[in-house]
């Protein structure tokens, strides 16, 4: 059931996808309502698709990363439909969407057995959600920042293409980065948090300074002066979207990071 | 009964003409009285904007319904009179009549093609006939039909979203750069033509705050008066500079008064806010090195008019798509015209069967009180029937050759067979605009209608 449920998802996504480039290019209306009734569809779909998998699973196991991936691309998508919902802005579909299908694709070329850490605590899984939550903030605030930068290039050449009609206000986008950022932020950090008193139970050690745990903590810290740089001195638009690009680079690398090392212990 | 309008517009008549003829809302009822009190006028609607004067109406002849009108619109106002008003005026009837509605209501007609304000004020005009009850079945439908052309064309084309001048292209950008104008101030620097328009634009769009610099300290404060703004002087603008969402820049000056690190400085003081300035000076205020400031914005007159110009094009060929557009639905409404002609003779036909039978049968039952209850019926089914039989061929004929070229001709035969003299009113199916075909279709499946003497028929015979 979870996994018929996980592939329909993944197809309504792809499909969803493709309009949702589509419609990026082309002047049509229609288009994005199709898009987004497709998504919709593939998010009721990722829900029962969870659901079940949360039934089907002991309580005691370690969350996998297959789950992992798959929560976070549903956050995703709950995110941009919340803010679709509110703001009218179909064109972030035509970003958010693509990053979710990547993200549900990882998923599935991962076997449902690799686990994100090794079972050493029992509140493991509030350590993945919690850091999952601030990645989808931190992901939001990427995508906004994307769509920043393109929309100030294409003002500042004066190209008014279909793109340009089609991307919201700059100052809209700079305050979506903002608040992606300080929604993320203190996630994360909640995350981070949880992780180290895991660790500490589990080996007797907060940080046992691993790649991968000192790529998160650098991750952290570089959101965090950009958050209070932003709050501070000022780096907001043109900086700020910049920076929170390569933040997301950042905490890609970790992500991986996490993955391969799983990946390494199962085989 | 013809649908026709009489009016001016921006294209025919000057602001001075426009304005007298105007009619306020608060005058609008007694207008619309005034309109159908005209004999021979049916129906009747008044469009009345800063652009056009249009009356609407449903006549029963054509030349003398534009002799009412044009009457009608020289007594709006005292120092008009029919023959300075004649060489504004145009006439249309029938196709040209209605077409002329709908290019109006899809604001193809515009001074600004493409505007959306036309729409809501023929609706509001709407709005002011019906409580008045000036319109009618065929007016309650033409002006539907021209409200959904509207909406089709701003649906189905991108005439809508048009910048067409520079001034609203201007307000068309600071929308890409600010989502929401209602916080944002504006700094008028010199008051140019056009940076004032610009500023009006804005102003219409509830930008904020509207503060106003010019080289002449009481020329600035006059302006920000009339824009309801705050006046700043000239020496301090540049320090006034940071608190500006947008600049507006326009003066007579032959050199840059704005600088790159002008700008820059700003920005620094507004914690990288964006900026966005629109220099509409030439030669240019704004040292175009500005370009290369982060998050500050420049537009030159250039850029607007490039924007203006691409748009003008686009623009065309939606116009295009709409005219289309609208011609296709004229014709969907003449049909509608063509039907109704049909519907009231036989609404009348069966009136005077129904006539004729009663009358008979009264005189023949009188005489005939000696018979059982039962047979008088049989009697009555017999008229009925034959009565019935006898006109059937007729109304069929006419319902099926309703949308033949020769419908109007089989119409007027029909008419002269049964001497059906007088058109029953339009408004015969209630006020409510019912769609033709239900109101056949009730018509015709109820043997005896109540004709209502109508305010029409009666104003007719004063």
């Amino acid at each position: 059931m979870a996994v018929v449920c996980f592939m329909v998802t993944m197809g309504l996504y792809f499909i969803a996808t493709i309009s949702f480039l589509a419609y990026l290019l082309r002047r049509s209306e229609a288009l994005s309502k199709v898009s987004l009734a497709i998504t919709a569809a593939g998010f009721v779909m990722h829900t029962l698709a969870l659901v079940a998998r949360m039934v089907g699973s002991s309580a005691a196991a370690p969350p996998s990363v297959h789950e992992a991936l798959s929560f976070f691309s549903w956050m995703l998508i709950l995110v941009f439909l919340a803010v679709e919902f509110r703001h009218r802005i179909h064109v972030l579909g035509s970003f958010i969407v693509p990053l979710a299908l990547v993200s549900l694709i990882s998923a599935a070329a991962l076997p449902d057995t690799v686990p994100t850490l090794q079972p050493m605590f029992r509140t493991l899984w509030l350590h993945v959600t919690l850091s999952m939550l601030g990645t989808v903030g931190f992901a939001v605030a990427f995508v906004a920042g994307v769509m920043y930068l393109i929309q100030d290039r294409l003002l500042k050449s004066k190209r008014f293409n279909v793109l340009y009609a089609k991307l919201p206000a700059l100052d809209f986008l700079d305050h979506l980065n903002q608040q992606s950022i300080i929604l993320g932020f203190p996630l994360l950090t909640l995350g981070i948090v949880t992780g180290a008193i895991s660790a500490e139970f589990a080996k007797g050690a907060y940080v046992s300074w691993n790649p991968e745990q000192t790529w998160a903590l650098v991750t952290w810290l570089f959101y965090f002066v950009v958050l209070l740089g932003r709050l501070t001195v000022g780096w907001r638009a043109k900086r700020a979207a910049y920076l929170t690009v390569i933040g997301f680079a950042g905490v890609i690398l970790t992500l991986i990071g996490v993955v391969l090392k799983s990946y390494g212990t199962v085989s | 009964m013809h649908v026709i309008v009489v009016g001016l517009s921006h294209k025919t008549a000057p602001v001075e003409i426009r304005e007298k003829l105007a009619v306020p809302e608060s005058r609008m009822g007694e207008a619309l009285s005034r309109l159908t009190s005209y004999s021979g006028v049916k129906e009747g609607l008044l469009l009345s904007t800063c652009n056009r004067v249009e009356v609407y109406s449903v006549v029963d002849d054509i030349d003398q319904g534009y002799g009412r009108i044009q009457e009608f619109l020289a007594d709006t106002h005292l120092s008009l009179s029919s023959e300075q008003l004649t060489p504004h005026l145009y006439w249309h009837a029938g196709d040209r009549a209605i077409t002329h509605l709908f290019r109006v209501a899809a604001s193809l007609d515009s001074m600004i093609v493409g505007e959306s304000q036309i729409l809501g004020q023929l609706k509001d005009a709407f709005e002011s006939a019906l409580s008045h009850k000036t319109t009618g079945l065929i007016m309650n439908k033409v002006v539907k039909k021209a409200i959904s052309v509207a909406k089709r064309v701003r649906t189905e084309t991108k005439i809508a979203e048009m910048a067409v001048s520079v001034s609203y292209a201007a307000v068309e950008l600071a929308k890409k750069i600010f989502s929401d104008l209602g916080q944002r101030t504006v700094l008028l620097v010199g008051a140019g033509e056009m940076a004032k328009l610009a500023a009006q634009h804005l102003i219409a769009q509830g930008v904020g705050q509207v503060r106003i610099t010019t080289r002449t300290p009481q020329h600035a404060v006059d302006l920000a008066e009339k824009f309801g703004g705050t006046a700043v002087p000239f020496e301090q603008y540049k320090d006034d500079m940071a608190s500006a969402d947008i600049v507006l820049v326009s003066t007579g000056a032959s050199h840059y008064l704005i600088s790159a690190d002008d700008v820059q400085r700003a920005v620094t003081a507004r914690m990288n806010r964006p900026m966005f300035l629109i220099d509409i000076s030439v030669p240019r205020n704004i040292d175009p090195a500005v370009r290369h400031v982060d998050n500050a914005f420049l537009f030159d007159i250039d850029d607007l008019k490039q924007r203006v110009e691409k748009n003008r094009a686009e623009r065309l060929q939606e116009a295009d798509k709409a005219e289309q557009m609208v011609v296709e639905e004229v014709g969907v409404l003449r049909e509608w015209m063509k039907s109704l002609e049909v519907t009231p003779t036989i609404v009348a036909l069966k009136q005077r069967a129904e006539e004729i039978k009663r009358s008979e049968l009264d005189k023949a039952l009188g005489r005939l009180a000696h018979l059982p209850a039962q047979d008088r019926e049989l009697v009555e089914g017999l008229a009925s029937s034959i009565v019935n039989k006898m006109i059937h061929g007729t109304m069929v004929t006419l319902k099926s050759e309703v949308n033949s070229s020769s419908g109007s001709a089989f119409v007027e035969a029909a008419r002269r067979f049964f001497s059906l003299e007088a058109v029953p009113p339009p408004d015969t199916c209630g006020e409510s605009a019912v769609e033709p075909p239900s109101c056949l279709a009730r018509e015709t499946s109820e043997p005896l209608i109540e004709q209502a003497p109508s305010r029409t028929t009666s104003r007719k015979q004063p």
